[in-house]
């Protein structure tokens, strides 16, 4: 309490100090992580290599766009839980488009768009009816998942093979420009496109406020229905996004891919610091949140451990990160 | 005689900050003590130690003359220490009775006997002389006194020593507090020790036997309190002399701003009427749920109006939203900071600068620096005493996340301030403060209505007073025309108002008015 009294230099210094841990916070998991891994020496050199973390950041990229999304949604004290089977019903909608001939340039763009106007539809009824985004995206997840599996009558649909689509996440650029796929980089720029937007624009401000207290952002004259609905359908772009990469990485729309996948999505987020009850998060965290779980699923996988050890590893992983950062938090606000 | 309760030199730190420095305190049996200091002199601090929530680093708590060393909360209460926190503590969606008997609810092998739950909950209130709440009714339908009186029972049942209450009028009007002052009374006379935590300090004077002041964790005072003098209690807890406790800057009054017509609301307000004036301060007293803070949250755009014109400088504008509201100068300061007024885990700059982020952006991006410089200059004039801008506002002391919360509304700079409760339950350093900024704004111009429950303020900060009672608005008198005594009729329906609304039979009334409905359905299933 004096600490409150006396503000002085000093305490103006470990508070800032204090704030820096809890930025870093993230980049630190991921350094124990990789510190981990390296000490295996027999997988050491599959592990560290150039080819090897080219795979892990392209598998990242769908979990790393939909955290986009997600980040946002959880920041505003949301939630959204139809992210795999909108993932799912957008990848089999690109490709029946590209099955139809239709340019790839409008597929992209139908694909995309179909995911925001998804979003679109759970934040008219999160804000309209004043209903609770864990239910309303519930629902949801159903109603898509099921509207994926009519549009593909039940099967997988091949995207052509030469479609340029399917380069966008090819593991080998046949344009060798640069040495990663283009969805790496798409990834990483709206990453800062998005980091930019929650901290530096009135739109991102706005969702902080909303999230840590919606009475309190009422009062301060936010339109909370309006932005809510935007907030929702923003997100269903990234969405819609990823199920492009999904389509891309895979060459195929599938409707009974990514099942699921929305639980990864919180989870990086969630790790990247973020609080499920609203008002925290930030975007590079979120990023950093999925590429630690990209990292666990490729160093397990080249440890040659199978699969329900890596599921064991990620889920303490996750209760660990969140449990570390309760601990933080409470320590600090003690002071 | 043996002190029923006794502090010696406890001293504890939390990492750097030494939160208590040296603690002493003696409470006889049977005495009523006032625990006084500043918010952020370590009152709280000493509470979780008592209770044993937290352990204190070094010191002697001896309880009737034996060595006590509280390990938790259960073993704390065990030992006979009972505290009534200024949040309650009540399972709001559970009954009267549940709640008091909450911790150990009689059972026979585990089933729970409802007829003896019944009779000693009965018991419980019967003792406190409130045997008018309704034993089956959800808590969350009483008044907060009623809530207050359960959480005394429940604590009661313990057959407990000695009795702490933090800060226990702050949410109660005026009836309501002399209905606690008999319960005190009662409690004394069966021999527990009452430890009285307020910043009211009239209040302390007429109740309490004894005092102790602290001040940065530190027992800076000591003595009885009949015949302690305030002024000085107030400069030994302040550390310096308070001069005028309401600074009173002179300011003009011009042409009314807002004037307001038969205003109805769903249930509340039934009928306000008033002009405010350029630079008038405008206190609005009266007993809790008589409808002050639904008057404001209608004009501002918050709940509905149902019938009646209000009009902004001339303007017609009735039906509204708070966003249009703050684009027209008007800004509402809630009663409720924690669950209404702000961002409790975002920084003090957020929390300042929320309402007009337009001015600190730069092609629509906003400025690190113009946010940092905008925040720092706010947080001196507004006097608040934080690390920095980046600090969470959920960490600091009430009296300064007040003045935040006041900062927004300058910064916004609203000419017409609609001010809830604005010093509930802030130190009188933080509430000085507060009523300064306030006299400021009406000397710039600004027109403030001040609605509160303490008296003394509204008489010496406002311009001008009207009183609430069940809904309806009395006329705005001048206030050197009210003294205590006839704002106090007036509040329960005894002044010589001029509205028909409340011919109710008067010297029935007790409190406030609850929920006509939850009321009478609750009597009736008792």
């Amino acid at each position: 309490m004096s600490v409150v009294r006396n503000g002085t230099a000093g305490s103006e210094t470990t508070a800032r100090a204090r704030r820096f841990l809890n930025a870093a916070g993230p980049f630190l998991g991921l350094l124990l992580v990789l510190l981990l891994l390296s000490l295996n020496s027999e997988s050491r050199e599959f592990i560290f290599t150039g080819a090897n973390f080219k795979i892990v950041l392209i598998q990242t990229v769908i979990v790393g766009i939909g955290a986009l999304g997600m980040t946002l949604i959880i920041v505003s004290g949301g939630i959204d839980l139809s992210v795999g089977s909108v993932v799912a019903f957008t990848s089999v909608l690109g490709a029946r488009l590209l099955v139809a001939d239709v340019n790839p340039a409008l597929a992209v763009a139908g694909v995309i768009l179909a995911g925001g106007a998804i979003g679109l539809i759970n934040g008219a009824v999160i804000a309209g009816l004043r209903m609770m985004p864990f239910i309303v995206t519930l629902g949801m997840m159903g109603i898509i998942r099921g509207a994926a599996k009519w549009l593909s009558n039940k099967q997988t649909v091949s995207a052509p093979e030469n479609s340029p689509v399917n380069a966008i996440m090819a593991r080998l650029n046949p344009t060798e420009f640069l040495p990663l796929p283009a969805g790496v980089w798409i990834a990483v720029g709206l990453g800062i496109v998005m980091a930019f937007m929650m901290n530096r624009t009135v739109f991102g401000r706005h969702i902080f406020a909303i999230g840590s207290n919606e009475a309190t952002a009422r009062l301060c004259g936010i339109r909370v229905p309006l932005t809510k609905l935007w907030i929702y359908g923003l997100a269903g772009l990234f969405f819609g996004l990823s199920g492009l990469m999904q389509l891309s990485r895979l060459t195929q729309g599938d409707p009974s891919v990514a099942i699921g996948l929305e639980l990864d999505i919180i989870a990086a987020v969630v790790i990247g610091g973020a609080s499920l009850s609203g008002g925290t998060g930030s975007i590079l965290g979120a990023m950093i949140g999925a590429l630690i779980m990209a990292i666990l699923r490729n160093g397990t996988n080249q440890m040659g451990w199978e699969t329900y050890v890596q599921e064991i590893i990620i889920g303490g992983v996750i209760v660990l990160a969140v449990g570390l950062d309760k601990l933080r938090q409470s320590r600090s606000a003690r002071v | 005689m043996i002190p029923r309760l006794r502090l010696t030199d406890i001293r504890k730190s939390f990492g750097a900050t030494q939160a208590l420095r040296g603690v002493r305190l003696e409470v006889q049996p049977g005495q009523v003590h006032a625990l006084i200091g500043e918010n952020g002199a370590g009152k709280s601090t000493l509470m979780k130690v008592l209770s044993g929530a937290h352990a204190s680093d070094s010191g002697l708590i001896e309880l009737d003359g034996l060595p006590f060393v509280p390990k938790n909360p259960l073993h704390s209460h065990r030992a006979g220490i009972a505290m009534i926190y200024q949040e309650l503590n009540l399972a709001p969606h559970l009954s009267v009775e549940e709640n008091i008997l909450l911790a150990e609810p009689p059972h026979r092998f585990g089933w729970i006997q409802r007829s003896v739950r019944r009779d000693r909950a009965r018991q419980a209130l019967a003792e406190l002389h409130a045997e008018t709440i309704p034993l089956e009714s959800s808590v969350q339908s009483l008044t907060i006194a009623q809530q207050q009186l359960v959480e005394i029972a429940r604590a009661l049942l313990g057959q407990p020593k000695v009795l702490i209450m933090d800060e226990p009028t702050s949410s109660l009007t005026r009836v309501d507090t002399e209905n606690l002052f008999r319960v005190i009374e009662r409690l004394k006379h069966r021999g527990v020790s009452v430890v009285y935590i307020s910043h009211f300090l009239e209040e302390c004077q007429r109740i309490c036997d004894h005092y102790t002041v602290l001040r940065d964790g530190e027992t800076v005072d000591d003595g009885p309190m009949k015949s302690a003098n305030l002024r000085h209690i107030i400069q030994r807890m302040v550390g310096r002399d308070v001069n005028e406790l309401y600074p009173r800057i002179p300011h003009a009054i011009g042409d009314p701003v807002l004037s307001v017509t038969g205003l109805r609301g769903v249930s509340k307000p039934s009928s306000v009427t008033f002009n405010l004036r350029r630079g008038e301060i405008l206190g609005v007293a009266g007993l809790i749920g008589a409808g002050r803070t639904e008057t404001l949250r209608a004009l501002f755009g918050l709940d509905p109006v149902e019938d009646g014109s209000v009009s902004l400088n001339g303007r017609v504008s009735t039906k509204t939203n708070p966003r249009e509201r703050l684009r027209q100068g008007v800004g509402l300061l809630s009663e409720n900071r924690k669950e209404e007024g702000l961002l409790l885990n975002r920084s003090i700059a957020d929390n300042l600068l929320m309402t007009r982020l337009g001015p600190l952006t730069r092609w629509g991006v906003v400025s690190h620096r113009l946010v940092r410089q905008a925040s720092a200059e706010w947080m001196s004039a507004m006097e608040v005493r934080a690390q920095g801008p980046a600090q969470a506002i959920g960490e600091l002391s009430g009296g300064n996340q007040q003045k935040v919360a006041l900062g927004r509304l300058l910064y916004h700079d609203a000419q017409v301030l609609l001010l809830d409760e604005p010093t509930r339950g802030i130190d009188v350093g933080s509430k000085a403060s507060i009523y300064r900024r306030i006299g400021q704004a009406a000397e710039s111009g600004k027109s403030v209505i001040f609605v509160s429950s303490y008296l003394p303020e509204l008489l010496g900060v406002c311009d001008t007073i009207a009183v609430m009672c069940r809904g309806a608005l009395t006329t705005v008198k001048s206030a050197s025309e009210w003294t205590e005594h006839g704002i106090i009729a007036a509040a329960i329906g005894q002044g010589d108002i001029d509205t028909d609304a409340n011919a109710e039979p008067v010297g029935q009334v007790v409190g406030e008015a609850p929920p006509a409905g939850t009321q009478s359905n609750g009597l009736e299933t008792n």
